[in-house]
């Protein structure tokens, strides 16, 4: 087990009588990328902004990075770097003088301030117009411009909180890019997003978080197979010109559970991967194999199940 | 919270806001020279004192003083620098990133209002500087030890005015959200000190304590006494009572004003002695402070204690 990042034991938050996060207990380790996922309004701000000592939980213990948010604010907050849903920018100044006064804020010293700076911005692609007024950056490179605003105080965590909202493809490629060179530079990252093909692409581990209340956290993989039906493989085959019987036939291949014919799609559960026995079993049936496939966890389908269960 | 200072200084310099204020201090400035080329000779006799600081008080036929023209504008100086302070960074999306950076959260609102208050300073020194300068070399007549340091104890007194309204339009942009909102709660506000507040204090005053010719002195006194207290609950009283005995020593029919608070202390020295202005004046002073103190302290505290939910 690696040294953990964020350590939050039984957190709990009540507003005026509405629980917004529910004895959330949670451990990330150093290098991590972990998913926060969970409907609007499900308790992921809350949860971030009790991990960055901004709002006092209810109840409940958190250390990040072995320090308590609330007893040591300043140690915890130059160590983490936490970029809002709605980030905002002085808006009459340009990149690099929003990212001075962050520098500044950070005691970063002047002269080193200026050179990450530079690198910083040639790393999220903003040299060009570091010097325009942010008032004529697009969405997109604010939001570049946030992450750089994160990483120049070169946080241990980083906290992303839907970073990819209303930008467009091109533009949502790169940030996905940048925050994957975060994790590979080694800074802890916390994501939340809605848009769970990119968690599934960033994120080793996921949590779902719903009303409050942390439902599933682990590896994808390892909740898919939870969630794909006790750790059974889902296929799909196509033939051509599917007759009523083959069905049967591939029931009859061990290991496999059941097979459903649907039009020329036969759907199959299994114990494991039989792709080549049932391909052997179609072809040697007479009928013609066109294409065949292993169902992926979809986080998507994960995302559903856990949330519909709470 | 001094990174937080340069910066809002900074800010201020290259806003446009800033230009506005300027520019109109600067032509009330102008204005006051005119005023003062135009009347300084009548008001001015051979045995007249304080002759310079009469460059700031004296008025025209249908011209205010500089006095008049700046009490109006500081407060709207004051305003203009503190009405979205906060909620502007909240609008933004700036105070989460801010806060969520290693300074403890008061040194956000206190840099910003050390800042203001730098600003509205540096205006008022350059403005009563430009002013003097101007006046030194139309009217030819250097300023008196005594006359400096009333000017220096005016620009005092005016900053801290100003930094009243400042801390009240600080207070108004932590409690709202927009910032239409907390501009307009702030020049109401003003404006009621400035224009109603008199004429309530006058009417609660005539029916409380009326009086009519037939009068005895008693109820006279009693009625003046009561309307006073009555507006100095406005700063805007505070302000003008100080700094006409700052800036006008002299008592007589021409200063009402002066009369009034001195008669209450037995100062009734003709000019008022520096010491004698300064001791008169000193609860005002310590009210307007006061005042700007009890609403720093709240808007400090609504925003130190906000829990912060979503931002």
């Amino acid at each position: 087990m690696g040294q953990a990042v964020v350590e939050a034991t039984g957190l709990t938050k009540v507003y005026d009588g509405f629980t917004a996060v529910n004895n959330l207990n949670l451990r990330i380790e150093e290098g991590e990328m972990f998913g926060f996922l969970g409907a609007n309004g499900a308790g992921k701000t809350t949860t971030l902004l009790m991990l960055l000592g901004l709002t006092d939980p209810t109840s409940g213990q958190v250390r990040v990075c072995g320090k308590d948010p609330m007893r040591e604010p300043l140690d915890v907050k130059r160590l983490v770097g936490y970029l809002p849903e709605k980030v905002g920018f002085y808006e009459d100044l340009t990149a690099k003088q929003n990212l001075n006064y962050t520098a500044e804020l950070n005691r970063i010293p002047v002269r080193e301030a200026g050179e990450r700076i530079d690198s910083l911005l040639k790393t999220v692609g903003l040299s060009e117009v570091a010097d325009k007024r942010v008032s004529t950056y697009s969405r997109g490179m604010k939001q570049r411009l946030g992450i750089a605003d994160i990483w120049i105080k070169e946080p241990k965590l980083a906290f992303l909180d839907e970073p990819t909202t209303g930008i467009d493809p091109n533009g949502l490629d790169d940030i996905l890019g940048l925050i994957s060179d975060m994790g590979k530079k080694g800074i802890t990252v916390i994501f939340c997003s809605h848009v769970l093909p990119q968690v599934q692409k960033l994120c080793s581990r996921v949590g779902i978080l719903a009303k409050g209340e942390l439902v599933a956290d682990g590896a994808i993989d390892r909740l898919g197979q939870e969630g794909g039906g006790s750790g059974r493989y889902r296929m799909e085959a196509e033939v051509d010109a599917a007759q009523p019987e083959i069905a049967d036939v591939i029931r009859g291949v061990a290991g496999v559970r059941d097979a459903v014919l649907n039009g020329n799609v036969i759907s199959i559960t299994a114990d494991s991967d039989l792709r080549g026995q049932i391909s052997r079993a179609i072809i040697d049936s007479g009928a013609l194999l066109v294409g065949m496939r292993v169902e992926e966890y979809s986080l998507e389908k994960i995302y559903k199940r856990y949330s519909k269960e709470a | 919270m001094y990174a937080v200072f340069r910066k809002e200084l900074a800010d201020h310099f290259s806003s446009r806001r800033f230009m506005i204020l300027f520019g109109l201090v600067f032509l009330s400035a102008m204005l006051a020279i005119y005023v003062a080329i135009q009347t300084i000779r009548g008001v001015v006799g051979p045995t007249s004192e304080f002759i310079f600081l009469k460059i700031f008080t004296t008025q025209g036929e249908n011209l205010p003083s500089f006095l008049f023209f700046l009490s109006l504008f500081i407060p709207i100086i004051g305003i203009a620098l503190g009405f979205d302070a906060v909620n502007n960074e909240r609008s933004t999306g700036n105070l989460s990133r801010l806060i969520s950076q290693p300074i403890y959260r008061d040194a956000v609102i206190n840099g910003k209002f050390l800042a203001g208050v730098t600003i509205l300073g540096m205006m008022i020194v350059s403005v009563v500087l430009i002013v003097g300068g101007l006046g030194l070399r139309i009217v030819g007549v250097p300023p008196t030890g005594e006359e400096v340091v009333r000017l220096l104890a005016f620009v005092a007194v005016s900053i801290v005015y100003g930094g009243f309204w400042m801390a009240l339009g600080v207070l108004f942009s932590v409690f709202f959200r927009r910032t239409a909102t907390s501009m307009l709660a702030s020049v109401a506000v003003w404006i009621f000190f400035f224009f109603f507040l008199g004429v309530i204090a006058g009417a609660v005053t005539n029916a409380v304590a009326p009086v009519d010719a037939n009068s005895t002195i008693e109820a006279v006194v009693s009625n003046a006494t009561l309307e006073g207290s009555l507006s100095r609950i406005s700063p805007c009283t505070l302000y003008g009572e100080a700094t006409v005995a700052l800036l006008t020593p002299e008592l007589g029919s021409v200063n009402p004003t002066l009369m009034v608070l001195s008669s209450y202390s037995g100062r009734m020295a003709n000019p008022l002695p520096l010491t004698d202005s300064l001791i008169l004046i000193w609860p005002q002073v310590v009210t307007i402070i006061a005042l700007g103190a009890i609403c720093f302290g709240v808007s400090y505290i609504r925003f130190m204690r906000e829990e912060i939910r979503s931002i």
